[in-house]
């Protein structure tokens, strides 16, 4: 089964293709999305195990040698990625056959999701800079389709504003893919990696790094960069925005790592310096975000952009114990992302409104929904037994090792932020006087509520179970410490 | 050669930034043209303007142009082709809808839906 770490890509790009054919009928959509996701997620675990007892998968499309044909590689970093968010696509869509409503499902919803999955498992298996490249663009047309798709006024106008700051970086990432290839004359990721420490890091390519930090940063979110992300996460339905915040920006963050781990390790008194700096700034400049808004979305949203600090932050740090820290609070991320925004999906739902001030005593008649929503909001402050406490006690760990002080004081003070921030929205909405509601039917609320709590409960298992992940993350993160496992598993013995 | 190409691509950049910072629809949709034409000859000249002959096998030649950043440019002039109809539709469409392309007039606040 050498072609086994295409399979996570290969299938939900052949049923999108499937779904394509008959858009009218909706059961049949439904069963056959279910079904490919399923499929994509059997074929992700039985790829984890692969690379838990035979290492980093690799293999050259069209059987030519390493640096000529396009490599796809698979490590412990990638398939962890891969995994989650197809465990999150299948979640999401589960809860959209409730909540996306008839006109779009017949409008090539599923197959919008299935080609947006397939850019995602694409951009984070491949091992060829410009077939990186093209995933992004991938999965960045199917998200144009999945923001605008319904077509409302705030979508129409708020999806220029996301397609045109994402062309600008896409010509962003063309022109620096253009200025590596002429510096270093590869496309391969690990062929760049060989001929960058060959030529020890000259100025150029320190100016090249910068340059792939503002591109991934533009997809990310990092602290200058973030502008457009608030206002346009806000436009689409509750499903889309919870498949955005939970993968998009995850995909900048894991570009930043990658790049940053295998390409550019000669200069990093100055790479990551920057990168530490910019990343403290981000999470404050979330804070200030999550404490600004009473809309429960935006506070969620800029709670996103805390996490690719925090994230980022680990990376910079380069020891062991920080960048374990970042891949386990990266897939906390992904999952308690998608947890909270079917959450406050569910809360909409009920009250017909985002605003927290018209919200007000919940408690009374949905209970568990509340319950839930605590725990899902402690997971993501970082309450020891659950998800979101390792990774931060990781990164803070690394960042005091590695003698910064200040960045793990800030991301202490973030979390007593994150914390207040996702609490105002407990105790506006499900505490205080009972507002008016038109409570929804029971089969409407289960089918919301239902992939909601399964999300949190996974997060909860990911919190409780941290001890049996510590040998996958500490894989992962030994590849990204030690680059050459890397080369050594794409280039072979070259 | 390169230096040349180096000026027209600066050019063609600081043109593409001008009309993207306007305030019409339009113009910023001819902006990004501009700046993807920019990206464009950035990798043909990037890829170095040596060899004579175009990259197709053919006997006694050995001065071949060099193939790879022909078939990356390629692959992005489609991709941009892509985006470009789509956000064309998109303008028209918000057109429609919105009744303006004034950039300024579509903010989120509540004065202007």
């Amino acid at each position: 089964m050498i072609n086994l770490l295409l399979f996570p890509i290969l299938l939900p790009f052949f049923f999108a293709i499937i779904l394509m054919f008959f858009p009218k009928k909706r059961f049949t959509q439904r069963i056959i999305t279910i079904v490919g996701l399923l499929s994509t997620l059997i074929a992700a675990t039985i790829l984890l195990i692969t690379v838990k007892t035979n290492g980093i998968q690799a293999i050259t499309l069209g059987s030519w040698p390493a640096p000529f044909g396009i490599s796809m590689v698979s490590d412990m970093l990638s398939v962890l990625l891969v995994l989650s968010s197809t465990l999150i696509t299948l979640i999401v869509v589960w809860y959209s056959f409730t909540s996306i409503g008839k006109a779009r499902e017949e409008n090539f919803y599923y197959p919008g999701v299935l080609f947006m999955l397939t850019g995602v498992n694409g951009a984070f298996t491949t091992g060829d800079i410009f077939n990186m490249f093209v995933f992004f663009e991938v999965l960045l047309m199917a998200s144009y389709l999945l923001i605008v798709l319904g077509g409302e006024k705030v979508q129409l106008r708020e999806s220029i504003k996301y397609i045109l700051v994402n062309i600008i970086s896409s010509a962003l990432f063309v022109v620096t893919v253009a200025y590596l290839y002429s510096v270093v004359g590869t496309l391969n990721m690990a062929d760049i990696s060989v001929k960058i420490s060959q030529l020890g890091q000259p100025g150029i390519i320190t100016v090249i790094a910068v340059l792939f930090l503002i591109v991934f940063g533009l997809k990310g979110a990092i602290f200058p960069l973030y502008f457009w992300l608030p206002s346009t996460y806000a436009a689409p339905p509750i499903p889309v925005l919870a498949l955005f915040g939970a993968l998009l920006t995850k995909v900048g963050v894991y570009a930043i790592m990658r790049t940053y781990t295998l390409f550019f390790t000669l200069d990093q008194s100055f790479t990551h310096e920057l990168l530490m700096i910019i990343s403290i700034l981000t999470i404050i400049a979330g804070c200030i975000g999550a404490l600004a808004y009473f809309d429960v979305k935006k506070i969620i949203i800029y709670n996103i952009i805390i996490a690719v600090g925090v994230i980022l932050f680990g990376a910079s740090q380069m020891n062991e114990a920080s960048l374990m820290g970042s891949i386990f609070y990266l897939i906390h991320d992904i999952l308690i992302k998608g947890a909270l925004f079917l959450l406050i999906g569910v809360i909409i739902a009920i009250t017909g409104t985002s605003n927290l001030k018209k919200m007000g005593g919940l408690i009374k008649y949905y209970p568990m929904l509340g319950w839930t929503y605590l725990v899902a909001a402690f997971g993501l402050a970082g309450i020891p037994p659950l998800s979101g406490f390792v990774g931060k006690l990781l990164i803070i760990q690394g960042g005091f090792e590695a003698g910064n002080l200040w960045g793990g004081i800030v991301i202490l003070a973030s979390s007593l932020v994150v914390l207040l921030s996702v609490m105002r929205i407990f105790i506006y909405a499900f505490w205080g006087e009972p507002v008016e509601i038109t409570p929804l039917t029971k089969r409407h609320y289960r089918g919301l509520f239902t992939p909601a709590v399964i999300l949190v409960g996974i997060s909860v298992l990911y919190g409780a179970g941290s001890e049996w992940l510590v040998p996958y993350m500490s894989d992962a993160a030994d590849v990204m410490l030690n680059p050459s496992q890397y080369i050594q598993a794409v280039l072979g013995g070259a | 050669m390169e230096i040349v190409m180096c000026f027209v691509i600066g050019f063609l950049f600081m043109a593409a930034v001008y009309l993207m910072l306007s305030k019409s629809l339009l113009r910023i949709i001819i902006g990004t043209g501009i700046l993807s034409h920019g990206a464009h000859l950035l990798l043909l000249t990037m890829g170095g303007l040596r060899g004579s002959a175009p990259p197709v096998v053919s006997p006694g030649v050995t001065n071949y142009a060099d193939p790879l950043p022909q078939a990356l440019i390629l692959t992005a002039i489609v991709i941009s082709f892509g985006v470009t109809a789509f956000f064309l539709v998109l303008a028209y469409r918000s057109y429609q809808e919105l009744e303006t392309d004034n950039m300024n007039l579509m903010r989120g606040s509540e004065d202007y839906d």
